[in-house]
């Protein structure tokens, strides 16, 4: 349900930039999701299917990248990926550190056919 | 074949009308929060001794989300203040066009505190900005220790953990701490109260509302 809102999010936003490209057929969308993201990403994929299906969206492929997650530490400005959801910073300690990176849901590019 | 490059954030429309929406409750120093759950966590029952021990004077207000039912509404209407339930009908969050619904007849000066509890689902309404200050999750003794690192993002995007049916630690296999080090290690940081509906760390969870009214009334506290 909430992958299917997404997916019509993106369509929507396509749509719109389809009328700045006017003529040009888009064969593929890129999508960026971070694991911080809240969104599975085979039922979004599975989604995607169902709603572009005989639709104008039908030929449209998707490519997802998904994004670890990463912290910056505080104290002494290292950034590392937080794997199994360890935040201390590996370098000095520090507990608290701040998430930098894993919480996109952005779509980051589009493919037109020539 | 070339390339587009876009480079946008997907949920966009409700972005924007989240950000409208924030506008408004900065205007009318609004405290807002949103809570989070697994359906039967708690919501509604921590809601009912909130309002039960509020101060009359405070001008509370409430939106509850469900399914289908307005039950939960009915539940917490016995109080007094304002209450509204917003039936999405099978959608599993609630999204910032159903605020900005809901509030449309609802006098915003006349607001101090806006309690929206939302749909019982633990992944969808993660992505979904609502203009609030504060995500609060709750998490219930009776689900599993593992919660926060079966659905981190949630307990990210939180300032305050409830952890709720704490009276019902001595009889269900939940470690307390063992929860409360899981969602330390993927929020550092993230603040906890330990709830029960027989009033257990309701006294904490009071003040807590207190203090961040008073910082959004003072203008210490503005979310961007
Ligand atoms: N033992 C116990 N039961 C509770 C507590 N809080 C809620 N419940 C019960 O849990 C069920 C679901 O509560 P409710 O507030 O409706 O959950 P919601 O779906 O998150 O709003 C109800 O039967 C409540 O009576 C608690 O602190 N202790
Ligand atoms: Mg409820
Ligand atoms: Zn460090």
């Amino acid at each position: 349900m909430h992958e299917l809102s997404i997916v019509s999010s993106v369509l929507d936003q396509l749509d719109e930039l389809k009328k700045q490209h006017e003529g040009a057929v888009f064969s593929k969308v890129g999508l960026r999701v971070g694991e911080l993201a809240g969104v599975d990403v085979d039922c979004l994929r599975f989604g995607f299917e169902a709603v572009v299906k005989d639709t104008h969206w039908e030929r449209l492929a998707l490519e997802i990248e998904q994004v670890p997650r990463r912290q910056r530490c505080p104290a002494c400005s290292e950034e590392f990926r937080a794997e199994n959801w360890a935040t201390t910073c590996p370098k000095c300690g520090e507990t608290e550190t701040v998430v930098v990176a894993g919480q996109e849901l952005e779509i980051a590019y589009v493919e037109v056919e020539e | 074949m070339s390339q587009i490059v876009v480079e946008k954030k997907v949920l966009n429309e409700n972005q924007k009308i989240a950000l409208e929406l924030r506008e408004k409750f900065r205007a009318h120093k609004i405290l807002v929060i949103n809570i989070v759950s697994s359906p039967g966590s708690g919501k509604t029952t921590l809601l009912e001794q909130t309002l039960e021990r509020m101060d009359k004077s405070k001008r509370v207000a409430l939106l509850t989300g469900d399914l289908q039912t307005e039950n939960d509404a009915r539940r917490l209407a016995q109080w007094g203040f304002p209450v509204k339930q917003i039936i999405t009908g099978g959608t599993c969050h609630l999204d910032a066009k159903m605020i900005e619904r809901h509030l449309a007849d609802w006098p915003l000066e006349n607001i101090d505190v806006l309690i929206i509890e939302n749909v019982g689902n633990l992944v969808c309404p993660t992505g979904y900005d609502l203009g609030e200050h504060f995500k609060i999750v709750m998490l219930s003794v009776t689900e599993g220790e593992d919660k926060p690192l079966k659905y981190p993002s949630i307990f990210v995007k939180s300032e305050l953990m409830i952890l709720s049916k704490v009276d019902l630690l001595p009889y269900v296999p939940f470690d307390a701490e063992v929860a409360k080090s899981n969602a330390r290690m993927v929020h550092p940081g993230i603040e906890i109260i330990e709830t029960s509906n027989k009033g257990d760390g309701m006294e904490q969870w009071m003040k807590w509302l207190e203090e961040k009214l008073a910082a959004v009334k003072s203008g210490e506290l503005i979310s961007i």
